[in-house]
């Protein structure tokens, strides 16, 4: 308790417990409460949409302990995400049961359609939730801990990790657009009828899982503050700025890099499985790598290293691209390419670090005046 | 002067009395096809198929068609959508007529013969087609057909086509000479499909020579098909390793020089690309038309005139500002990527564009078994080949290569000796971007020209940069190469996707073991 009383976090804390209320219970509120007719009225559409990019900003603000705080660029974390999005939609498959098109209670339809007799092996367990749960995190962990442990074993870094990673999403990608991988070929995993039970077409389910969502973002927002703040945390900082350096220091680096790296993928997972039922479809162009940069631009544009940073970045970026696809089309690309562009060269501490710079300058006038 | 006249009336009529009796016996069969039954329908048109005239396909077409008439005085007219054409003259008449009835069994009968009559088109490659047809659905009297045929065959292509499938046709004799002969004939054959026309013969097969002949035919068949699989394997390998080296080679001048990875190098292959459909259109609307196909030549300098500005433009405007910052370089040039394909987008349009192989460029040479060296692919290649030659001797000779090699081995020393590493850099970036365009104007020759050309390569091409090493061509030109044949050695077993998967796994194992590629450059600046 004395961090809220300690005056240099009090800030922190409000601005925390500000938040945590406006998505917790300000919008759900306005959702339910508030008559339809009413101009403060949140639509169900647009709760679906903030749930949607409460799940990009927990896989930004994982994308940001990698790479905001240890310096690790992965242009691979798209398949993480995806990765956990398809265990969720594995369960949610399974819980179709007999109620698909072809009646199979054992098969998912687009088994049933490619004549296959017996459910794969990979997909025994996922019609238990628990299970499902576990390989949610486990198998982006498990996978993001081998690929790193032989990736950052061998000294592979900076733009040769980048382009190693990528090829990683892109490897899966072209696997999982294979229909005899048994993950529905092109098509993914649709059709989700309901989650542990409740109806996903109901918009209280909806309503649930967006808090969920926000719930997990807070809890997310809370490890990566936790880990940041540690011993941990600064050696990874550490590693960013002078990578030799700590080696030489003593330090561990592949083990620094191989811990944020795989909490980072777990993290992604989680945020994938609460994206597929909320959007209810997940298919292969998820792993392609074009998404998987995008995620570093909501990161930096935010703010690297710094942790509001990912969750305005991830909010304003995706802000921006559902007004303007709907807006003006043909403008959106020219707009992300600029983002790229601009952020880089102009704004390299993100809009949360503009923020801090305006601050300390109206700081240092007031001073002077 | 009356003697001269007469011998050449004689003359005339010698000449005209064989073809006045085959419009006889020609009218004649015409004639049988206007009978009371579907069966005398039947034998009418046999018999008319029969006589190996090249006018009887169309009579049987358009029987097939319901177009065959009958006029009032019961002359066969031939119904051209309005007009009537007599098939014997082929003159166009005018009349009353009604059209011939056929039923299904007439109809495919007459479509048969028709597309046997086609081996007596005076069209060759009607002719070969028509062979082709036959060996598809052979009839019981198609070995007789194409047997006429041979003995008036002319052209050496059609008539080696014809042996093989008279020999293929001739499997199922009942007679066991005739069986013998083909399955000696074919042993020289490279088609699989001969191979398992032998392999089902000797399932049934009970003569015990022609089983020994076969046996024998078979394993030379196999061994031809087998070495005609492997060197289709190696073109197709070496073909695509081309084209990945020409679109990496770029890629791994900048990346050595500057450390700096573009991921717009793939929209400076689209700009390529498009500046030779450009190039194209300018000349289809200025030059006559037999100059037309002098464009691709002079795409290529185009190509990297624009792609090089290009290039340099942006190192200068942006990727300079950002030099030490290797991943945000990486980030800003995937924003230009995205603004140089919605530029082209909202300029040609999303569709892909047609950009035509010149004339000097299309066909093939034809290998046994069905597989063709196009032109097109194998120009590339030695094009690769030329372009690699070009720079590694820019690299070498001239002051400018010595000036980027200096700045790729130690930066800071380059600079303390005087070297402009600001220009070098530039004039590197265009250098890199314009070899990049000109690998567009090849890619527009072998596929589609859209604003997606260049991400289709931009992983493929990191890849072989990765795997050959930074700032090497002889590592970059063993990569691309040893990626392509492996490539397409793989796709046959594990099919393109799998293939292309178990190359990305490699890799990323590869460079576990050696993270700076195959030909990695010593020295201490490459750890820094």
């Amino acid at each position: 308790m004395h961090s809220i009383l300690n005056p240099a976090r009090r800030g922190f804390w409000f601005g925390f417990i500000g938040l945590g209320a406006l998505f917790l219970l300000v919008i759900p509120g306005l959702n339910l409460l508030v008559p339809v007719e009413s101009a403060l009225h949140v639509p169900n559409y647009m709760v679906t949409l903030i749930g949607k990019y409460l799940c990009y900003a927990i896989l930004a603000m994982a994308m940001n302990l990698v790479w905001g705080y240890c310096g690790v660029l992965s242009l691979g974390h798209g398949a993480f995400f995806a990765l956990g999005g398809y265990a969720m939609g594995m369960y949610m498959m399974r819980a179709i049961g007999t109620r698909g098109s072809y009646g199979n209670a054992e098969l998912p339809d687009f088994m049933v359609f490619l004549n296959w007799k017996e459910l794969p092996w990979f997909w025994y367990g996922f019609d238990n939730f628990a299970f499902a749960l576990l390989m949610v995190m486990l198998i982006p962990g498990v996978l993001a801990f081998i690929f790193g442990w032989l990736a950052f074993r061998s000294r592979i870094n900076g733009v040769y990790l980048s382009i190693v990673t990528q090829a990683m999403t892109y490897a899966l990608m072209l696997a999982f657009f294979r229909n005899e991988m048994g993950f529905g070929g092109n098509n993914g995993l649709t059709d989700f009828k309901d989650i542990l039970g409740f109806d996903l077409s109901q918009s209280s389910t909806k309503l649930g899982l967006y808090w969920l969502t926000a719930l997990l973002l807070g809890a997310t927002f809370l490890v990566v503050r936790f880990i940041a703040a540690s011993k941990l945390g600064r050696v990874m900082m550490a590693v960013r700025d002078a990578e030799s350096r700590v080696r030489f220091l003593g330090y561990s680096v592949t083990g620094v890099k191989l811990f944020a790296f795989t909490v980072s993928a777990v993290l992604a997972g989680i945020a994938g499985a609460l994206y597929v039922p909320q959007v209810g479809i997940i298919n292969p162009s998820e792993f392609s790598p074009a998404n998987s940069i995008e995620i570093a631009i909501w990161v930096a544009v935010g703010g690297r290293g710094t942790l509001l940073g990912p969750v305005v970045g991830a909010f304003a970026v995706n802000g921006a691209k559902t007004w303007l696809t709907g807006a003006a089309p043909e403008l959106w690309l020219f707009a992300l390419g600029a983002l790229f562009i601009i952020v880089t060269l102009a704004l390299p501490k993100g809009l949360v670090g503009l923020w801090a710079d305006l601050r300390a300058r109206t700081a240092k006038e007031n001073a002077h005046d | 002067m009356r003697a001269f006249h007469l011998i050449l009336a004689l003359a005339a009529l010698l000449l005209a009395a064989p073809a006045a009796r085959a419009d006889d016996a020609f009218a004649q069969a015409l004639g049988a096809l206007n009978a009371e039954s579907y069966a005398d329908k039947i034998n009418a048109a046999e018999a008319l198929a029969a006589l190996g005239d090249g006018r009887a396909a169309q009579v049987l077409d358009a029987l097939a068609d319901g177009r065959l008439m009958v006029a009032a005085g019961g002359a066969i007219l031939i119904d051209r959508g309005g007009s009537y054409a007599d098939p014997i003259s082929g003159q166009i008449v005018t009349a009353q007529a009604d059209a011939i009835t056929v039923n299904n069994r007439l109809r495919s009968v007459a479509r048969a013969a028709a597309g046997r009559l086609a081996l007596f088109s005076p069209d060759a490659a009607a002719r070969k087609s028509a062979v082709e047809a036959i060996m598809n659905s052979p009839g019981p009297e198609a070995a007789d057909m194409v047997r006429a045929a041979l003995a008036k065959e002319f052209d050496d292509s059609v008539k080696a086509a014809m042996i093989t499938a008279l020999a293929s046709l001739d499997l199922t004799s009942a007679d066991p000479a005739r069986r013998l002969d083909a399955v000696r004939q074919l042993a020289d054959s490279s088609d699989p499909s001969v191979r398992s026309q032998i392999e089902t013969l000797l399932q049934t097969e009970t003569d015990a020579s022609v089983r020994q002949v076969a046996e024998k035919s078979l394993a030379s068949i196999q061994f031809r098909v087998t070495l005609m699989g492997f060197v289709a394997n190696l073109f197709q390998g070496l073909s695509l390793g081309s084209v990945l080296l020409l679109a990496a080679i770029g890629l791994a001048v900048t990346f050595g020089v500057m450390g700096v990875i573009n991921m717009a190098h793939g929209e400076m292959i689209m700009l390529g690309a498009y500046t030779t459909f450009a190039v194209q259109q300018l000349f289809r609307a200025l030059l006559p038309p037999d100059l037309v196909d002098l464009y691709l030549v002079a795409a290529i300098p185009a190509a990297f005139v624009v792609t090089a500005l290009v290039g340099m433009g942006l190192e200068r405007g942006i990727i300079r500002f950002l030099y030490g910052r290797p991943l945000e370089t990486m980030l800003a040039t995937w924003g230009i990527s995205l603004v140089l394909q919605q530029v082209v987008r909202q300029i040609f349009g999303a569709t892909n564009m047609e950009v035509a192989n010149p004339a000097w460029m299309t066909g093939g040479w034809e290998l046994a078994g069905g597989f063709t060296l196009t032109y097109n692919r194998v120009i590339i290649i030695f094009f690769c080949l030329a372009v690699l030659g070009g720079l590694a001797a820019l690299l070498r000779w001239s002051s400018f290569g010595l000036h980027m090699r200096a700045v790729t081995q130690n930066r800071p020393m380059a600079a303390a000796m005087g070297i402009p590493t600001g220009r070098v850099d530039a004039l590197t970036f265009g250098l890199g971007s314009g070899i990049a365009g000109i690998a567009g104007v090849a890619l527009s020759q072998i596929g589609n020209v859209s604003p997606n050309l260049g991400q289709a390569y931009i992983v493929d091409s990191f890849m072989v940069v990765v795997f050959g090493g930074v700032g090497s061509l002889w590592g970059t030109l063993v990569g691309a190469v040893s990626l392509g044949v492996v490539n397409k050695f793989l796709e046959p077993y594990a099919g393109a996707m799998l293939g292309k998967i178990l190359v990305l796994v490699f890799i990323i194992l590869f460079i576990q073991k050696r993270p700076r590629g195959l030909f990695a450059l010593k020295g201490r600046s490459v750890e820094s």
